[in-house]
């Protein structure tokens, strides 16, 4: 098995960052992402500007990401090598928006709710976690996909 | 469709909130060399090969790091979770196997692979929007609420 060289301390500052993104924008609160879902109701826009936002910065890393192929360091930049739309791809995500429009949680404000939730003694969203990690060890499983 | 009040706060902390989030996928691609999706990340960590583990287990651990120490900070916003531990568990599960299955979810595909013009992305955003909307459009519009 190869050696493990990387780091945890930049990735560390993203998830950190993403996090605060998280709760600043109202995104960790499913309220917010069922308001947005909600097209026959009371919409709330937010989560468009919240993804615009993030878009508008990562966009351009990405278009610089493209044409490098390697990080300043020297780490290879590993981005996704399949382009072709499959049954997988449109099942699963199908699947996982109605979960989204049930729970209003998606993986990473249901990761932050469970970390406020072990502070605040809230059992919900480390419930939905412990089941999302049990999801996605079942999903590994029977993996690859397409 | 009626628009919900629409306040500066609350759109400037959305564009702030998701700029911090595309910050952190522009660093991790650029610095790392990986792409921050949430679902990929977790779901790399619970196979039975998690491969390069300590920017997984770094990144996880800023992300529910800083929503612990926000909420001991008494900072952590205020979440309005849908349902019960049933709905929780159940949700949780099927997110974990959709977005395993779809490898992606709102962070992987919706921010990151939109950056990427990925159309694979592309398409996976829609169906998970999609199928979010329908499902929120039948829990509060045909059966009447969770």
């Amino acid at each position: 098995m190869a050696a493990d060289r990387s780091s945890p301390w930049v990735a560390a500052l993203c998830g950190a960052l993403f996090s605060a993104g998280l709760m600043l924008s109202g995104m960790s609160n499913p309220a917010n992402v069922i308001a947005f879902l909600d097209v026959a109701g009371t919409w709330n826009p937010a989560l468009a500007f919240v993804m615009g936002g993030a878009i508008a910065v990562a966009a351009p890393a990405y278009a610089l990401a493209r044409r490098r192929r390697a990080t300043l360091s020297g780490v290879a930049i590993e981005l996704p090598e399949t382009h072709t739309i499959t049954a997988p791809l449109v099942g699963g995500s199908l699947l996982f928006g109605v979960c989204w429009g049930l729970a209003g949680l998606c993986p990473g404000p249901a990761v932050v709710l469970a970390g406020i939730g072990a502070v605040q003694g809230a059992l919900y969203a480390l419930a939905f976690v412990a089941a999302m990690l049990g999801g996605l060890w079942l999903a590994g499983r029977f993996g690859p996909w397409a | 469709m009626t628009l919900a009040p629409l306040t500066l706060d609350m759109v400037l902390r959305a564009l702030a909130g998701g700029a911090l989030m595309g910050l952190s996928a522009a660093l991790l691609v650029l610095l790392q060399g990986r792409v921050a999706g949430i679902s990929g990340i977790f779901g790399r960590l619970m196979a039975a090969d998690p491969g390069p583990a300590r920017w997984r287990l770094g990144f996880a651990g800023g992300l529910i790091g800083t929503a612990v120490l926000a909420a001991l900070a008494g900072w952590a916003p205020s979440a309005q979770v849908q349902g019960g531990l049933l709905l929780a568990v159940v949700a949780g599960l099927l997110t974990g196997v959709g977005t395993g299955v779809a490898r992606g979810c709102t962070s992987g595909h919706g921010v990151c692979g939109l950056s990427n013009l990925s159309l694979r992305s592309l398409v996976a955003t829609l169906c998970f929007m999609g199928s979010g909307a329908v499902t929120v459009y039948v829990m509060r519009h045909v059966i009447g609420g969770v």
